[in-house]
């Protein structure tokens, strides 16, 4: 009961993290195809506007993650780190330089400088959801066994699943982006920009979609057991609620219910986290370490299982109203009037 | 006791100091911005505090700006404090394995201290003017509380570390595991004063330092003056109180870990009233006895109680443990040459002298700040766990550690310079009290 517990406290951070993290990562995608200086600046203003005030605490989840990891199920946690170590070294810096940029980068002044931190933020915040999704694709093809750096350096994640799986974890964040974007400029009156954030959620719908079909053909000559528990039992029903609220999202946006669209857009991002989590099932590495082997004594889940409920009574009210005060725009972020 | 490594054991790395050096780098490029996290907010509010009283605005544009700079040094603090979570398990993964369940209570209650820092810092610095006043003096508080919190969890790890409880080694495997023991043990409590009041030493002398250096530029409005008093006021309050602090620590590791105190001195043998070697040979009879033990007869164990194997290198330790004093003590007596004049003649010192002494101070602190955790963390090895778990038993299996030294060398250089230009020309941008 309790190992479930923990491993359930970690997918929540997970799919909050594979959301909230992954829409500020789209940003980044929105900011690298903008285009030129001119024609993307009001496209960069509003993933600024959008971001600034909340990147940062949408960033702990993944904190939360590796803390609920390392905590509830240290073998794995070690297993995890040492044989992916490059991809989530790659990662890490790509936080870094993603952070740093997009911190910085509003003290920028000239062109120069603003397209020399602007293009080390976007680029970066392609390639880090790329090795994180990369990571989560390894474990979830059974690449990486328990020890230290037990499992192939380069092999274990630059299979086609894992490949794939970073494709879907940048594809994903794009489309989360874009949805909120749209619903963010709406909310902004600014109309030219709903329309370019439109048809952005639109395309990226399509595309997150078309990936994550060619992710169950590739899981099925991959990973034919996590095939199994995709195509069966909950793992059937997550695949198929996460296409349902995939295609609701592209109807509503369509319709230009954008505020609708967060939420379905968002439930057909964590439908496949969760998916995969119960496709797997019940294994934390497949294909030897089960759950219940990973997890940590009863008396450390307790105390991380009572701390983190405790915390997450603290934190739930606080994130909404943060998200209440940036949705409402009395965090919008303005230069100050330089005299 | 032998331990077996929940992933199986040690492993052959042969970078194991580039590893520690790898950890070293990022954790020094961490540190003084926790400092920041620790003190500014504390400032910041002190600030917006005396703008609610008085009214003047001058007090709150000056807070405005300095929750700026808060901003900018929190975003490299959550990225760099981002590649220590993940050097955790990169670097050392059969530690992470064999006591992520011993230790990870506290870095569970700290992440979520991170939350709520990362949460009302957005809200207090986007909140200007938009929020009610008091409600945003209000958002600030929880900033504070959690720098509190969060610095605390930390530390209780690192304590750990040093003074490992809550869990028994049987049969190689680690049992009996006690979150909470583990999270409440003995060196917590002068490790979190300790840091605590470093925090605010470093974070006020840094920004006093700015403001002293626009003094002997001649940039001398009264903006220029409340920014240095407030500022040094934090850091002179603290600093004298770390000498008695510095005191508590040092007594606490002679008895926990004796061998770590012996390298403080570079003590070879076990001796009666043994002294402090000031500096190149001047040395000072019975000192070390006495500050250890404030006794000067005492027996001060030496490095030759424990065999070779377990001895942590000396020479680095004995330096950074001298530097950290020698600048730790030279800052109390400027903090009190500041409390002194202001108390006698409520003013700064008028001297250049002065002026050019805060300056330094900054910089300074940041040096004493980071000779003292190379002191305590080096002091520590061989092991990685006090006599549990050595760092070549912790090591990564995986290659390619000079690579990732490298590239994280790189970037860290790429993103401090940045920072400085950014912070630089924030403080030269038009000051416009509201």
């Amino acid at each position: 009961m309790l190992p479930e517990l923990a491993l359930a406290l970690t997918l929540v951070g997970l799919t909050a993290y594979v959301v909230l993290g992954g829409a500020d990562f789209g940003g980044g995608f929105w900011d690298l195809t903008a285009g030129g200086a001119e024609r993307g600046a009001a496209v960069r203003a509003m993933v600024k506007r959008g971001m600034s005030p909340v990147w940062e605490a949408n960033h702990v989840w993944l904190i939360f993650v590796l803390v609920m990891l390392w905590t509830a199920f240290p073998e794995a946690f070690g297993s995890i780190t040492s044989t992916l170590a490059i991809p989530l070294f790659l990662a890490a810096l790509g936080i870094v330089l993603r952070g740093g940029a997009f911190a910085l980068k509003g003290e920028a002044a000239t062109i120069a400088e603003a397209r020399a931190l602007g293009a080390t933020f976007a680029m970066s915040s392609v390639l880090t959801p790329f090795f994180l999704g990369a990571a989560a694709g390894a474990i979830a093809a059974g690449e990486v066994p328990v020890g230290n750096a037990a499992g192939d350096e380069w092999g274990s994640w630059t299979g086609p699943l894992p490949l794939l799986t970073g494709v879907l974890a940048v594809a994903t964040g794009a489309h989360l982006a874009a949805v909120f974007l749209g619903a963010d400029a709406r909310r902004a009156g600014r109309e030219e920009l709903v329309r370019a954030f439109r048809a952005r959620a639109l395309g990226s719908g399509v595309v997150a979609g078309a990936v994550a079909l060619a992710g169950l053909a590739v899981v099925n000559s991959d990973a034919p057991d996590l095939y199994d528990g995709l195509v069966s039992g909950m793992g059937l029903v997550c695949v198929l609620g996460s296409a349902v609220f995939g295609l609701v999202t592209l109807w509503v946006e369509w319709r230009g219910r954008f505020e609708l669209a967060r939420y379905t857009a968002a439930a057909a991002v964590a439908a496949i986290v969760a998916g995969w989590a119960l496709a797997q099932e019940p294994y934390l590495l497949p294909p030897e370490l089960t759950v219940e082997e990973a997890a940590a004594s009863d008396e450390a889940l307790l105390a991380l299982v009572v701390a983190a409920t405790i915390g997450m009574a603290l934190l739930v009210p606080a994130l909404v109203w943060l998200f209440r005060l940036a949705l409402s725009g009395k965090l919008a972020y303005e230069e100050e009037p330089r005299p | 006791m032998m331990l077996d490594g929940a992933l199986g054991g040690p492993v052959e790395q042969e970078y194991l100091l580039q590893a520690r050096q790898m950890q070293a780098m990022s954790f020094m490029v961490h540190i003084p911005l926790v400092c920041f996290g620790i003190a500014f907010p504390a400032m910041v509010l002190f600030l917006e505090g005396l703008w609610m009283r008085t009214g003047d605005p001058l007090y709150k544009g000056l807070a405005k700006r300095w929750s700026k700079a808060m901003l900018i040094l929190f975003a490299c603090g959550v990225v760099t404090g981002t590649i220590l979570s993940f050097e955790m398990g990169l670097l050392w993964p059969e530690f992470m394995a064999t006591f992520g369940e011993v230790f990870g209570l506290a870095f569970g209650i700290e992440g979520f201290s991170f939350f709520m820092e990362a949460i009302f810092i957005a809200i207090y610095v986007y909140g200007w003017d938009r929020l009610p006043d008091r409600v945003h003096m209000a958002v600030g508080i929880p900033i504070v509380l959690a720098g509190i919190t969060g610095s605390l969890m930390v530390i209780s790890v690192n304590g750990w570390m040093n003074s490992p409880t809550g869990f028994r080694v049987d049969n190689g495997e680690v049992v009996d595991v006690e979150p909470l023991a583990a999270l409440f043990n003995d060196h917590l409590w002068h490790e979190l004063v300790h840091m605590y009041l470093a925090g605010i030493i470093v974070a006020g002398f840094l920004v006093a330092a700015v403001y002293a250096f626009a003094w002997l530029r001649g940039r001398r409005e009264r903006r220029h003056r409340v920014g240095l008093v407030v500022a040094l006021s934090f850091a002179a309050l603290a600093s004298p109180a770390q000498l008695l602090v510095g005191d508590w620590a040092a007594r606490t590791v002679a008895e926990s870990q004796p061998v770590k105190l012996a390298a403080f001195e570079g003590l070879e043998e076990t001796t009666e009233g043994a002294g402090f070697d000031v500096i190149g040979g001047i040395e000072i009879p019975n000192l070390l006895s006495l500050l250890a033990f404030h006794d000067p007869n005492a027996v001060v164990q030496g490095l030759d109680s424990v065999p070779e194997d377990d001895r942590p290198p000396t020479g680095i330790v004995k330096a950074s443990f001298r530097v950290m004093v020698a600048i730790g003590t030279a800052l109390a007596a400027l903090g009190a040459w500041f409390v002194w004049a202001w108390w006698r003649r409520g003013e700064l010192p008028g001297s250049p002298w002065f002026h050019w002494a805060v300056v330094a101070a900054g910089p300074l602190a940041t040096l004493a700040l980071i000779a003292g955790w190379v002191t305590t963390e080096v002091g520590r090895q061989p092991w990685v766990v006090y006599e549990v778990m050595r760092t070549e038993e912790a090591v990564t299996g995986a290659g390619g550690i000079p690579v990732g030294f490298a590239s994280l060398a790189l970037v860290y250089a790429g993103l401090i310079a940045v920072a400085a230009v950014m912070l630089r020309r924030l403080a030269r941008q038009p000051f416009h009290a509201p």
